[in-house]
Parts: structure tokens; C-alpha cells; sequence
């Protein structure tokens, strides 16, 4: 793992975020190695998503810093590929699968352009990946939960970005479905991106994360799985409600 | 009879065409949004600003009634961004009391003004309901103007307008001032309402905002061609409501329009393929035969559990059939479960859930214990 200021992919600073007075996030120092596989993990209400959003500036936060590859994250434009929580979206939205992959060029696009040929490419490729090609012309009110998941991640995919961060893509997602992401996301780590992810299944963490941040409105400890991921860790995340499943998972490290 | 060699009528139906068009167009943005309730507010909200603007001028002339309607309604809009971001109060309440506030501040400024002696303000009130015949050439041409410049914005700034409905999260995360294309469609609405106010009318506009969006919907599985049907419905309402409303004596155009456009969007909920009510009303009988997946998979899992040194021998389909109630489509289940990688055939006719079933099995146990306590 790279050390020293630029080694770090994504460094988020004294971060504090409130809503209507109320602190959801307090005092966040937080630094994600590149080229890791990191997973947050907490209660509900911990701040997960908070968290993920302040550090793309989705959410303004109240006092902190985030920074990306060393540099501020306003000027790293481009550098996040974001999959937002599926439940999140309207699904009922007029458009098709392929359409939706191709919104990860927008970016690139910049202002009045029109998608063509290349940007289209991609999308398939990105579509092929996800294994949703024959989907491509499908009506997004057609997709199954899983099927809805792989097309957000296609559509991160198109972004070619080298910092990827998922909200909960495992939720109510059917197995084979949760395989081809983690399949996805480690060829991903292979190629040195860096990965974050909002996830809620204690009993995977050592198996689909390196790294892993344990939130509760305020950070309790991160790092090397095998280090952070102990049961007195999850016992000051979770509280007494950490029961015999966590404990399972945690004992296998 | 030549109905459009009337020249009023010709003018009139030109004005609710652009009308038409310019609010299906941009009413689709605000439906897909969910801000029906917006367009209602803001064209409620105009009313102060039309009676203020000649109140001001002495003037009806009907470019600085517009932008009196489209300034107050603006203002509406800033206030109810305002409401919400610095208090508990939804937004669909914000727009209830804006919609409230500024509608009943317009009926008062009417009232007082109808007292003065002159006859200057007699016929402001007919922005209430509309009065498509006061039309005159340089209100269709100032309509026609402003709906060209609205669209033309519209379709350069399509991509971003479309990822700005669909997911402003992501837009952000592009980089997209999400907040200001917010403003900005906001904006265009205003526009679109101010077009059809004098045609309208106040109280009616919101169905021109709402209504083609939500009937183009029901026909379209996409953005663009949904946004074209709503537009040309808009289009087909304006036109054949001011040829009704003009064949028919005494029978005003704003409502006519609204009428003919409320029977389109019934026909469109009712009849339409795919989303129609009588469509899903068909294919909902379909879908409630569907197998369920759930109970057999547990099944079969639990079987798994009688063999612990081999999970994968095959368990016949008649125990499982046994193990289910008897309407239960076990094996039709069984071959979905095979599509999804939960479930496989063995050598020997019998079933055994994959190392995917058996975790996915063993994740429904987990939930469902999860759920209970």
C-alpha cells in the first residue's frame, strides 16, 4: 500500500454534517489507501451515506475537508464513480437500460454535447460486463432488483473514474447478482482502483473487503480488516444489539 | 363551414397551440418530478403580479401582465425553496400555503381595484378562467416567442434536464450545478404557465401543466418520445378546444380546452397498452400465478440438510411436492430457481440447491429471524 500524502485516494478531514441541528456525522477523520477494497459499515442512522455523499459534495457539510488524491475535492472532478442506492431512484422513469449506462458519459460530454457512436460503445461494454447485454433496449420499469443494481454499476463502469464508491448494492439483490458485483469490483481493485462501499452484511466483510470503517455517527476505527474487524469493535459500533451473526463473522478473522 | 377562415378563431387556435405545446413539453419535466403541485402554485401565485403589474403601469398590455404573472409566480417558487430549506414544513405544505397566500392576495388586490370609479381594470378578471377571445396578433406573438426560447433551452439542455429528473444525485457527481438546472426548469415552467395565462387563466393552468405529461406517460416507455406525445396532445387539446368552444355559442375556450384534454387523459389511464388500467387488470391475473420461489428454495435447503457430507444430492420433486401446499407450482419454481443459479438438476432426475441457494436460503433465514425479533 502506497504511504505518504498522495497514497491516499480519498482523505475526508474533521468532517462534521447536521441536519436541522441534529449532528449525523461528528468529527470524521477517515483515509482510504488506493487500490483497497473498503467497506462502511454501522447501525441505521449512522451516517453511511452521509458520509459517502459529503465526501462527493452531494451533501454540505458543517465544518471538515475532504480531499482526493491530495487535492481538494472540488478540483478532483471526475475522479468519483457513484452508485447511489438503488431504492433511492424512481424507477418508473421513461427510459431504457442502455440509456441509463450511457448518463456515466455525461461527464465527459460536457455542456449541449449529444451522446454518439463512442459514448454508445462504451455503454455496451460496460453493459457486457455487468452480463445485462441483452437487456440493452429493456425499459428500466421492467428490471428486477438485481438486474436495476447491474445497470448502475454499468453506468459507473462507463465512467472509467478511479475512485468507485457503492451505497448498499447489495440490498435486496439476488445472490448470483451480488456475485457478478463482487466479481466486477475485484477486477476493479486489480487494476488499482480504489473502492468504497455502504454495506450491511457483517458475515461478508472478510470475505469481500481488504479494509473496513466502522460508523456510528462518529468514526470508531478503520483500517486492515483483519486489525479493526474485531467483536469489541462491533460492540462499540452496534451496541448491545451485535448478536451471534457478528460475532460469527468476526471470529473467522 | 369554414371554421378557419374566422380570423379570431384562427388566432385563437394558433395561441392555444403554442400554449398546448409549450406546457405539455415542459409539464412532462414536472410530472416526472413529481412537482404537479409546483405548477399549481405558481400559476395561482401570478395572480397578485398580473393585478400589481397594472396597477403600477395603468397598462394591460399584455407583455407587462406577463411579467408581472411570471415574476410573482417566480417569487412564489423562491419562497417556497425558502419555507422549506429553513423550516420543518414540506414541501407539498410550503406550496399548499404559497398557493393559498398569494391566490387569495390576488383576489383582494381584484376586489379593491374593481372599486375605482374609471373602467381602466374591467376585464383583469377574466385571467381568472381565461378569455381566449381578447387574444390579439402581438399576445400570440409574444406567446410564440417565449415558448420558442423555452423549448430551444429545453432541447440544448436535454441530457442534463433528463439526469436531473432521473437522478440529481448522480448529476452532482458528475458536476452538474444540479441546483441551478433545478432553478432553471423551475423557470421555464414559469414561463410555459405565463403563456397560457391569458388563454386559461390561473385557476385552470395547472391542468395544462399536469394533464398531457401524465397522459403521454401512459404511451411512451421513453423520455423523448413521451415529451413529444405530451406536447402534440397539448397541441390537439388547444386547437379542438377553441374550434369546439367556437362553434358553440356562449361556450368559453380556456375550460373547453381543459375539458378535451381531461377526456384524453382518461381514455389514456384506461385504455392504454402496457400501463393502461385494463392492460394491468389483464396481465395482474397472470402475475398472481406466478411461482413462488421462496418456499421451495427453504425446502429444498432444508432436505440439503439430511445429507451434511453431500448438499448437492438430488431430492425427488414429489417430496418436495409433499413438503408444499397442494395450489403450489413446485415445479415450475424449481425450473426458475435453476434460471437463477439457486437450484440444480442432478444426474438423477432429483433437485439440490446450489452453494448460491444454499447461502441464499441460508440469508431468508436469517431475515426472517431478524424480522421476529
Amino acid at each position: 500500500m502506497n504511504e505518504g500524502k498522495n497514497g491516499w485516494a480519498l482523505e475526508v478531514e474533521d468532517l462534521t454534517v447536521a441536519y436541522a441541528d441534529q449532528p449525523v456525522l461528528w468529527d470524521i477523520d477517515l483515509k482510504v489507501p488506493q487500490g483497497v477494497k473498503m467497506a462502511i459499515i454501522g447501525p441505521n442512522g449512522a451516517g453511511k451515506s452521509t458520509l459517502v455523499k459529503a465526501a462527493m459534495g452531494l451533501v454540505k457539510p458543517v465544518a471538515g475537508e475532504v480531499r482526493i488524491f491530495g487535492r481538494a475535492r472540488e478540483r478532483a472532478e471526475g475522479a468519483i464513480a457513484y452508485v447511489p442506492q438503488r431504492a433511492t431512484l424512481s424507477w418508473d422513469f421513461p427510459t431504457d437500460v442502455i440509456d441509463v449506462v450511457t448518463m456515466g458519459t455525461y461527464g465527459r460530454l460536457g455542456w449541449f454535447r449529444r451522446c454518439g457512436a463512442a459514448e454508445r460503445e462504451d455503454a455496451h461494454t460496460a453493459l457486457d460486463k455487468v452480463g445485462m447485454t441483452e437487456f440493452a433496449r429493456r425499459p428500466i420499469a421492467e428490471l428486477s432488483g438485481g438486474q436495476q443494481q447491474r445497470v448502475l454499476l454499468a453506468r459507473a463502469l462507463v465512467q472509467d473514474a478511479p475512485i468507485y464508491i457503492l451505497d448498499e448494492p447489495f440490498q435486496g439483490v439476488d445472490a448470483p447478482t451480488e456475485g457478478a458485483i463482487i466479481e466486477v469490483l475485484d477486477g476493479l481493485a486489480g487494476r488499482g482502483k480504489t473502492i468504497v462501499v455502504v454495506h450491511h452484511d457483517l458475515q461478508t466483510i472478510p470475505e469481500y473487503f481488504d479494509a473496513v470503517l466502522l460508523l456510528n455517527v462518529r468514526a470508531i476505527d478503520s483500517g486492515p480488516v483483519g486489525e479493526v474487524f474485531t467483536e469489541e469493535n462491533l460492540r462499540l459500533t452496534f451496541g448491545g444489539r451485535v448478536g451471534v451473526l457478528a460475532a460469527a463473522g468476526a471470529g473467522e478473522v | 363551414m369554414d371554421l378557419f377562415g374566422d380570423y379570431t378563431l384562427r388566432l385563437v387556435a394558433v395561441g392555444s397551440a403554442i400554449l398546448g405545446a409549450t406546457s405539455g413539453a415542459l409539464g412532462s419535466f414536472a410530472y416526472l418530478r413529481r412537482q404537479s403541485l409546483l405548477g399549481d402554485a405558481v400559476s395561482h401565485a401570478a395572480l397578485p403580479g398580473i393585478v400589481l403589474a397594472f396597477m403600477l403601469t395603468g397598462s394591460k398590455v399584455p407583455l407587462v401582465l406577463m411579467l408581472g404573472a411570471g415574476l410573482a409566480g417566480w417569487v412564489g417558487t423562491l419562497v417556497v425553496r425558502l419555507i422549506v430549506s429553513r423550516s420543518r414544513v414540506p414541501y407539498d405544505s410550503a406550496l399548499g400555503i404559497i398557493l393559498a397566500v398569494f391566490f387569495g392576495f390576488g383576489l383582494v388586490l381584484l376586489t379593491l381595484i374593481q372599486r375605482r370609479a374609471d373602467a381602466a381594470q374591467a376585464g383583469l378578471e377574466s385571467f381568472l378562467f381565461g378569455q381566449a377571445a381578447s387574444l390579439l396578433k402581438r399576445d400570440v406573438v409574444a406567446m410564440a416567442c417565449l415558448g420558442v426560447v423555452a423549448l430551444a433551452l429545453l432541447l440544448l439542455l436535454w441530457k442534463e434536464f433528463k439526469l436531473l429528473s432521473f437522478d440529481p444525485d448522480f448529476g452532482a457527481s458528475l458536476g452538474l450545478p444540479v441546483r441551478r438546472l433545478d432553478g432553471l426548469l423551475t423557470l421555464l415552467l414559469v414561463v410555459a404557465i405565463i403563456i397560457g395565462l391569458q388563454t386559461v387563466g390561473v385557476v385552470l393552468m395547472s391542468a395544462m401543466i399536469v394533464a398531457p405529461g401524465a397522459a403521454a406517460r401512459q404511451w411512451s416507455r421513453r423520455l423523448a418520445p413521451m415529451v413529444l406525445i405530451a406536447a402534440l396532445i397539448g397541441v390537439f387539446s388547444g386547437v379542438s378546444g377553441s374550434v369546439f368552444s367556437s362553434t358553440i355559442p356562449r361556450m368559453p375556450t380556456g375550460p373547453t380546452i381543459v375539458l378535451v384534454l381531461s377526456l384524453i387523459v382518461m381514455i389514456s389511464i384506461f385504455l392504454a397498452p402496457h400501463r393502461g388500467l385494463l392492460w394491468r387488470s389483464l396481465r395482474l391475473g397472470g402475475l398472481r400465478s406466478a411461482p413462488d420461489l421462496d418456499p421451495v428454495l427453504m425446502h429444498l435447503y432444508a432436505l440439503s440438510h439430511q445429507h451434511p457430507d453431500d448438499p448437492e444430492h438430488g431430492h425427488s420433486v414429489s417430496v418436495i411436492r409433499t413438503m408444499s401446499p397442494a395450489n403450489a407450482k413446485v415445479d415450475a419454481a424449481l425450473e426458475r430457481l435453476a434460471d437463477r443459479g439457486l437450484a440444480r438438476q442432478t444426474a438423477d432426475g432429483g433437485w439440490a440447491p446450489t452453494a448460491i441457494g444454499r447461502r441464499e436460503a441460508q440469508r431468508i433465514l436469517e431475515r426472517e429471524a431478524g424480522e421476529g425479533g
